[in-house]
This record gives C-alpha cells, sequence and structure tokens, in this order.
C-alpha cells in the first residue's frame, strides 16, 4: 500500500489527472471507495502539505493536487451536497477569509476537507461581525479562518472575544502566512489551534472534536 | 577604518561586492510616513508631497540608505481597473479584480501611464525626493512582475488555473502586462529612480515549482530586466528563492530579496561575487520584538552574509508593518550602524567566518 501511495503522491505533483484516477480506482473496485478516500487521498495531501511546509514542493502543486482530489471525491462518493458523511464528532465546520479578497488558503483548506469526505460551510469573506453572526446563527463547533495580511490576522482577536461570550462552544483555527511567519500570533490572537498547511486541518479537527467519526 | 561614505556610495560599493564602510540598511517603511505626517494612511497616499516629505523625514529619523517611493501594490492593479481598500493599520489591498472572466484578457488593452493618476502621483513623488537629495541617497522605484501582477488582476486561484491550463490566455496576458510593466518602471527611472524593485512573488518557490518557473517567470523576468534601465532587485515578498538561486542572478538582477523562512548563509555562499543580497529580518514577529532581540536579529544577518559586501540588510518583505514600534527600528538602525561596519572586525577576531 505504501508504494501505491507514493505512485499517488507522484501522480498528483504531476498532475497525471489519468494515473490519479487509475490508482484510486484499483483501491475503489478491490475495496470500498471510503477506503480509497482514507488510504489514498488524505495521505497523499497531509504528505503533499508537509512538502510545502518543508519548502519542497510548490502551492500551486498543493492547489492543483487538491483540485484533483476533490473532483475523485465527488465522483467516488457524490457530490458534497449529497454526502452523507459527517466530521468527527459530527462536529459543524466552517471556514472563512478574514477581511483579504485573497482566497487562495480558504479554498485549498476547503478541498482538503472535501477530500475528507466532510461537510462544511464556505463562509467566503467575512468581516468580524459578519463572521460571529454567521457563526452563532450555524451554530459552528470549528471555525477556520484563513488570512494573508497582519492586520486581519491581529483581527482574529476580536472574533475569538466576541465567540467567547456569545458562542463557547466554537473552537477557532487559524491559518494563513502571518501565523506561519510568527508561530506566537496564534495564541496571541485567542485561536485554539494553527495549521501550517491545509492538509493539517484533518488532523486539527480531529483533534478538536475528539477523534474520527 | 574605510572612510565615511553617502548612502549612495555605500549602495554602490556594496552591489560592486566590495565591502563599503558599512552594511546598508534599507528600513523600506512604506506607510510610516504617514504616522511621521498626522495623517491617515489614505491622506498620505493621496499627494505626492506627502509621502515625499514622509520618506525623507523617516529617512533623517532612522539613517537609513534609501528613500522609498512605493506606495502599496494594489496601485498597479488600481491602474488596470482594479479596486483599492484602505484600512487605518495596514497597507491598502486590493479589492476584487478587475477581470472576472479570463476570456475578456483577449479584449485588454495595457493602461497608459499618463491616464492613471495614482502612477503619476509616484513619478512626482520620486522627481520631489530626486530635488531634495541630489543624488546622494538611492530613490527605489518599485514595479509589480508581469508575472505576479495577475493575482490582483484575475485572482490567485484563476490565475493558477491560468498557468496550468490555458497557455494562451497567459502567454497574451503576459504580453499585456510586460508593456505595461516596462513603460512603468522606465518611467520612474526617467522621473529620477536609481533602482527598480521588481517584486515577483509568484515566481518563488513557494508557489510554483521550479520546472514552471523555467517555462514562465524566468523568461518573463529576463526579458523585463533587460528593457530596464536600472539596477534591479528581484524581490520574492517573502517566497522562497533558493531552488531558483541561479536562475535568478541569471535575470540580470543586481539583487535578490531573501525570506526569512530560508538560511541567508547558504544563499550567501551561492551568490558570493555574483549577485547581491537583501534581507532578511522578519517583518511579522518584528513587531514584538525587544531591543535586545532587535540588536540579535541584525548580528545574525550581518554574520551570515556581511562579510566582502553584496549584502543589504532590510526585512524580508519589501515593507516593514504598521504595528511595528519605532523602538525596534531604532533598535535595527542602531545594531547595523554598530555591528555592520567593516571589515567586520567582531566576526573576523570571534572565529566566525
Amino acid at each position: 500500500m505504501l508504494a501505491r501511495l507514493d505512485e499517488f503522491e507522484r501522480a498528483l505533483l504531476a498532475l497525471d489527472r489519468v494515473r490519479v484516477s487509475e490508482l484510486l480506482d484499483a483501491v475503489a473496485a478491490s475495496q470500498t471507495p471510503l477506503l480509497a478516500v482514507e488510504s489514498l487521498i488524505r495521505p497523499a495531501l497531509e504528505r503533499i502539505g508537509k512538502l510545502w511546509e518543508d519548502n519542497r514542493c510548490a502551492l500551486s502543486q498543493v492547489y492543483m493536487s487538491g483540485r484533483l482530489c476533490e473532483e475523485q471525491v465527488d465522483a467516488l462518493l457524490g457530490p458534497a451536497a449529497t454526502t452523507t458523511r459527517v466530521a468527527p464528532g459530527n462536529a459543524r465546520l466552517a471556514l472563512t477569509v478574514l477581511e483579504d479578497y485573497h482566497l487562495l488558503g480558504k479554498q485549498i483548506v476547503r478541498t482538503v476537507l472535501r477530500a475528507a469526505g466532510w461537510p462544511v460551510l464556505d463562509y467566503e469573506r467575512q468581516t468580524v461581525a459578519g463572521l460571529v453572526t454567521r457563526t452563532c446563527a450555524d451554530e459552528i463547533d470549528i471555525l477556520m479562518i484563513s488570512t494573508l495580511m497582519l492586520p486581519s490576522a491581529l483581527q482574529v482577536r476580536e472574533v475569538t472575544t466576541q465567540l467567547r461570550e456569545q458562542s463557547p462552544r466554537t473552537r477557532v483555527v487559524v491559518g494563513g502566512a502571518p501565523f506561519r511567519f510568527d508561530p506566537e500570533l496564534w495564541k496571541e490572537v485567542g485561536a485554539d489551534a494553527m495549521g501550517t498547511n491545509a492538509a493539517e486541518a484533518v488532523a486539527i479537527v480531529e483533534g478538536l472534536a475528539g477523534g474520527a467519526p | 577604518m574605510i572612510r565615511n561614505m553617502t548612502p549612495m556610495q555605500r549602495i554602490v560599493t556594496t552591489l560592486g561586492h566590495r565591502p563599503p564602510d558599512r552594511v546598508p540598511f534599507f528600513l523600506l517603511p512604506a506607510l510610516q510616513g504617514a504616522r511621521e505626517l498626522g495623517l491617515s494612511i489614505r491622506e498620505y497616499f493621496s499627494r505626492p508631497d506627502h509621502v515625499a516629505e514622509g520618506q525623507c523625514r523617516l529617512q533623517a529619523k532612522f539613517g537609513h540608505d534609501c528613500l522609498y517611493a512605493f506606495y502599496y501594490a494594489a496601485l498597479e492593479a488600481e491602474a488596470w481597473g482594479g479596486e483599492v481598500i484602505f484600512r487605518d493599520d495596514g497597507p491598502p489591498n486590493a479589492g476584487l479584480p478587475p477581470i472576472s472572466d479570463v476570456e475578456d484578457i483577449l479584449r485588454l488593452t495595457p493602461p497608459r501611464i499618463e491616464d492613471s493618476p495614482g502612477l503619476l502621483r509616484v513619478l512626482e513623488t520620486i522627481r520631489q525626493m530626486a530635488a531634495r537629495t541630489q543624488g546622494e541617497i538611492p530613490i527605489i522605484g518599485v514595479t509589480m512582475s508581469p508575472f505576479s501582477l495577475p493575482v490582483m488582476q484575475i485572482g490567485f486561484e484563476a490565475y493558477l488555473l491560468l498557468l496550468h491550463e490555458r497557455r494562451d490566455l497567459l502567454n497574451q496576458l503576459l504580453g499585456l502586462n510586460e508593456a505595461f510593466c516596462v513603460a512603468w518602471a522606465n518611467a520612474q527611472c526617467a522621473a529620477g529612480a536609481n533602482a527598480i524593485c521588481y517584486f515577483d512573488p509568484v515566481s518563488s518557490s513557494t508557489i510554483i515549482p521550479r520546472s514552471l518557473y523555467l517555462d514562465t517567470g524566468f523568461p518573463c523576468a529576463r526579458r523585463m530586466l533587460a528593457r530596464i534601465p536600472a539596477a534591479v532587485a528581484i524581490h520574492l515578498a517573502s517566497g522562497c528563492g533558493l531552488p531558483i538561486v541561479d536562475e535568478l542572478a541569471a535575470t540580470g538582477a543586481a539583487m535578490i530579496g531573501v525570506s526569512s523562512s530560508e538560511d541567508l548563509a547558504e544563499f550567501k555562499q551561492v551568490c558570493r561575487g555574483k549577485i547581491g543580497l537583501l534581507g532578511n529580518l522578519n517583518g511579522i514577529t518584528m513587531r514584538r520584538w525587544t531591543p535586545a532581540a532587535a540588536e540579535a536579529a541584525v548580528k545574525d544577518c550581518i554574520a551570515k552574509a556581511g562579510i566582502g559586501g553584496g549584502f543589504v540588510l532590510a526585512d524580508n518583505h519589501g515593507e516593514i508593518p504598521w504595528q511595528v514600534p519605532d523602538e525596534v527600528l531604532f533598535a535595527i538602525a542602531e545594531a547595523a550602524r554598530r555591528w555592520g561596519r567593516y571589515p567586520l572586525d567582531w566576526l573576523t577576531t570571534a572565529g566566525e567566518v
């Protein structure tokens, strides 16, 4: 299985759509579509995320391989809207970009979560007030916030402060360039966790929600 | 002891890969001029004399070795019809991309500098700076690379798809952008800029793999730099460059901006005598530094890249965040003057090189 995972990772990085599909189909046919997702897609995306974190692959490869995986998950498990899977602990997940217009990081996290087969509400771009309102209304358990600019990252403090009062159940996870360049920043803004790459979102959600479903 | 030099002499000497009197430093405080003048960031950038005055005051205050004519990155996107969103605590940001359908690239024409009020303000700022400094302090102009500009023109996600799936439209857009960026860089040089900072984060190995860079960003940079009549620093704006360092040197650039997430010593080993280095203080953590931490960071950079010249101390992103206190900038400046004086005896006698 390890050799197959290696090959799957290589096919993703090379954006070899045909080989990606062949490898997934082989596992799905001999076992189950779900196992294909869990044994190939999820670990491969985690590996690619780690490679990016270590400066050994590029963000374009992370993004394009995530898109490829999302297509494959839709083909194997059905489109996002019809999926019957739930996130760990039945947690309600949402993700957003705070203030910035740079949505790429958020899109990659969304893809990774979708590739794990989990439903996630995409709030797109939000201000602090709008984000708090939606998070409370949707009774979100885990809110993932992506930022690109330092001032936006510092605004997360306002979000966590308001959510502590209005929605204490909500755990806040942050990611994006300011948090990678300053490893202490996520604590300073009151977040519960920080992801250094998009693929970490899966393990972080499992950790906060109390393990796999 | 080498005699005291003007900032211009210092920079020219270090770019010739010889040691000047001390390690030069660029603070690149694009926004802080607003604070100096008691203006909001929006008011500050609304008039060219504000920026010229603000940058001159900052240079006099901290003693860094350049005047930075950079306003904000979204200014160039604005010339293409993009939206600029101001805020009180950081750089104006690019709003929604002006091109919502990539097929519109086929009908696009580059804006003219003379029709772009924001760009004209920058040119007037440069002219005023040049009149004040009489060639003693380098004036740094800025252009976004034609290869990185599309992030603001069409959005990052759409651009990555264009890069991978629509080479026809990519080439069309790069052609238009190159015409614009060459005109923009040349206009800044004609106004009095002594060097151009070519911001190209998409070319960094953080964003695209080397193989894709060799096909796209690299030939684009070579074409561009051949048409800019001034020294050019390629700045990857915190992105990594070690995997493409040989290509960066082959573009004809005089300097590379180094990310704080990479090892300046490794860069120095590869670049010594070939291309100068700019960097690599961490601008994000800088807001929490004590004066002692600032001094330690400056010493570390000088120890890794200062020997023999070819090095300018700076932050790693090309812009000091608004949140960095003056106390830290003073500490950086003081440490650069204290520990950067050549021949860097404290390094050679300590056996650290």
